[in-house]
């Protein structure tokens, strides 16, 4: 009897299921791979002291520290006192708690450190067809691999620690089927905020998305990786992309990685994950890449984006719509352009690798941001930071005028102090556009590292095919 | 956590669609490590000007608005950044439950893994409580029903186990660490 055809998503849910859902109770889900960061494991680990529990499988777990960490070279590396109080505690927190429970840490100073979801795939952690989880919502990045990959809150975080599983009811399956070519100036990040602007910012709730098709296909891995980082920006619970070879040109000697017969056995288990012919979605979304422009957010929640050529629509009848349009400042049926820009940030998970570096580099070399503009940019990782200065990046930002920084999340969600002022206007490449997300009061219009470095040359919403 | 079988109070609402959780507790005081006190900053920038003042005019800090337990919310309630301490801050300021007609599922998750109740229910039923301030609801866990004031009953859905959890107030982690041989059959296997 043939076989159902099945999804990637089915078939790395069946391979981790300890225990199939029944009426009663939720599957119970074996973890692969757990990373954890400083700000939502001190109460999971304290959960495990008060019931006298271990870490099950150290092994399977690895932390870092990222979003509340200083991005000052001073001090990170030079000795000077991390400047918020809570923030150092924190840090000093997570450490005693990997030293107590034989955790993995890479720590403050380490080579490797960085974003939670840019290293994972960076060392060659995250893999095709495990699971990953991490307390944090963006996790979805790492299903660029293939991997099914989801946010968890603290105490879940304290189950995975404690039994390397989690209670999950099964969610249902999305395909986003992309065809065509991105034109020139046209990123990744420009694709994301236009699927989001199409599925809406709870479109995705209750499902994990598979983005297919050959547009997906042409991407290369940090590109695949902001696709799914903002899966969570449409409500759903995880992003896939099936796993080929670019995918495993990418894994490839990465250190963490399986090496020699290993990889090869790997391999053939990898290439089983694609979804199969004629298996089915409980939903499809058609999307067109070619029709995609350098797309912007006006608004407060990233649905709320048009192409940076557009006009910020009208709704009176909204109370919801004029709110977020009174807390950025900005009139309804005007255009985006030319809207004057005070920061730019170059940074986090969604678009601060390499190729992200690279491409905003390309805009501002040989150029100067605008007087009174100020940029920072914060690399995905240690790693990405020593790459970017072998390639003389850093001195492309330096020369700029833009501040080059240690990586971490930075004012991504200004947990850190490197924050926006009240009312100021930032174009950012992160992910979350919310009230005070980068700062209280602060204004904050997403892009792609394209858009964010052309803005920052003009000091206006820019389109960066105009300095391409 | 605490048992919660039926709930009774009067409401206090917040009609705006996608109430992210930065809103709910901005990222600035994550830099916790218990999960006690977030009460005091639930909703900060909206509960507070600049300076630390509280707005008079925002919902929770209005005089009827002292003592209700259940927050009406509009859709996609929660939604954005994991963080439990979202859930940690509401329950510490006295909310018990918050009715929606859709919940981000990371924030239902954290929910009712704290005690707080997400409550789904239809479109027009949030319309009639989001136009109603102050009406007092009984929320009966067991059976998954609102009943509002004029003796409507409502139904809403709620996970099996997650109701088992509530009901006796127990969390999850008993009933994973109870199934120590699955797991340790299926790291063989593996
Ligand atoms: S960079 Fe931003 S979105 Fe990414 S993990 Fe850090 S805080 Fe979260």
């Amino acid at each position: 009897m043939a076989r159902t055809p099945q999804t990637l998503f089915d078939k790395v849910w069946q391979r981790h299921e300890v225990i199939a859902e029944s009426a009663a109770t939720p599957a119970v889900l074996y973890i692969d791979l757990h990373l954890v960061h400083e700000v939502t494991s001190p109460q999971a680990f304290a959960l495990l002291r008060e019931r006298g529990l271990t870490v099950r499988r150290p092994e399977r777990t690895l932390a870092t520290m990222d979003h509340s960490t200083p991005t000052l070279t001073a001090q990170v590396f030079g000795g000077a006192p991390i400047a918020i109080d809570s923030a150092a505690r924190q840090v000093r927190e997570l450490e005693a708690n990997c030293a107590a429970f034989g955790v993995e840490l890479l720590g403050l100073k380490h080579a490797e450190r960085g974003i939670v979801h840019v290293i994972g795939p960076e060392l060659g952690l995250t893999q095709p067809g495990k699971t990953v989880v991490c307390g944090d919502s963006h996790t979805s990045t790492h299903g660029a691999l293939g991997a099914l990959a989801f946010g968890i809150g603290t105490t879940e975080v304290g189950h995975v620690l404690a039994t390397q599983c989690l209670l999950q009811r099964k969610p249902r399956t999305l395909a986003v089927n992309v065809r065509g070519g991105l034109a020139a100036g046209v990123t990744a990040k420009d694709l994301i905020l236009a699927s989001i602007g199409r599925l809406g910012v709870a479109g995705g709730t209750g499902h994990v998305i598979e983005y297919r098709g050959d547009t997906i296909a042409g991407l290369d891995m940090d590109e695949r990786m902001t696709v799914c980082n903002m899966s969570i920006e449409a409500g759903a619970r995880a992003g896939l992309i099936a796993p080929d070879e670019t995918t495993y040109a990418y894994l490839k000697g990465r250190p963490r990685a399986p090496q020699g017969a290993a990889w090869e056995r790997s391999l053939e288990q990898w290439r089983q994950l694609p979804t199969d012919a004629g298996a089915r979605f409980d939903s499809e979304v058609e999307l067109d890449a070619a029709a995609v422009e350098p797309m912007i957010t006006y608004g407060t929640n990233p649905g709320m984006a048009i192409p940076i050529g557009g006009q910020i629509p009208r709704h009176p009848e909204d109370p919801a719509f004029g709110r977020a349009l009174a807390y950025m400042g900005l009139e309804p049926g005007a255009p985006i352009k030319d809207q004057p820009v005070n920061v730019v940030f170059l940074g986090s998970c969604t678009n601060a690798r390499l190729s992200d570096l690279r491409g905003a580099a390309r805009v501002l070399r040989g150029r100067r941001i605008a007087p009174g503009l100020s940029m920072l940019v914060v690399p995905g990782s240690q790693q990405v930071k020593r790459a970017a200065e072998a390639e003389g990046l850093d001195r492309v930002f330096l020369d700029a005028g833009a501040e080059w920084r240690e990586s971490g999340c930075s004012m991504c969600l200004g947990m850190n102090g490197d924050t926006v002022a009240r009312g100021q206007y930032s174009v950012s490449t992160s992910n979350r556009n919310f009230e005070g997300r980068q700062g209280a009061g602060a204004r904050t219009l997403l892009a792609s590292p394209l858009t964010a470095a052309a803005s920052a040359v003009r000091g206006r919403v820019t389109d960066p095919r105009e300095l391409l | 956590m605490a048992a919660l079988t039926t709930l009774t109070s009067r409401t206090v609402v917040m009609p705006a669609a996608n109430i992210d959780t930065d809103q709910i507790i901005p990222a600035r005081f994550l830099t916790t490590t218990t999960r006690a006190g977030l009460g005091a900053q639930l909703f900060a920038d909206w509960r507070y000007d600049p300076s630390g003042v509280p707005r008079p005019e925002f919902v929770l800090n209005r005089p009827e608005a002292q003592g209700c337990r259940i927050l009406i919310a509009g859709d996609n309630f929660g939604c954005g950044s994991s963080r439990e301490h979202a859930p940690w801050a509401l329950l510490d300021y006295g909310i018990r439950a918050v009715i929606s007609t859709r919940f981000a599922d990371i924030f239902a998750s954290n929910a009712l893994k704290n005690g707080l109740l997400p409550v789904v229910v239809p479109a027009a039923t949030n319309q009639w409580l989001l136009e109603r301030p102050g009406t007092e609801l009984t929320l009966d866990v067991e059976a998954g029903t609102l009943l509002r004031p004029d003796g409507v009953a409502v139904s809403f859905p709620l996970e099996p186990f997650a109701r088992h959890c509530l009901l006796a107030g127990v969390d999850e982690l008993g009933f994973l660490l109870g199934q120590r041989s699955a797991i340790d059959r299926f790291e063989r296997r593996a």
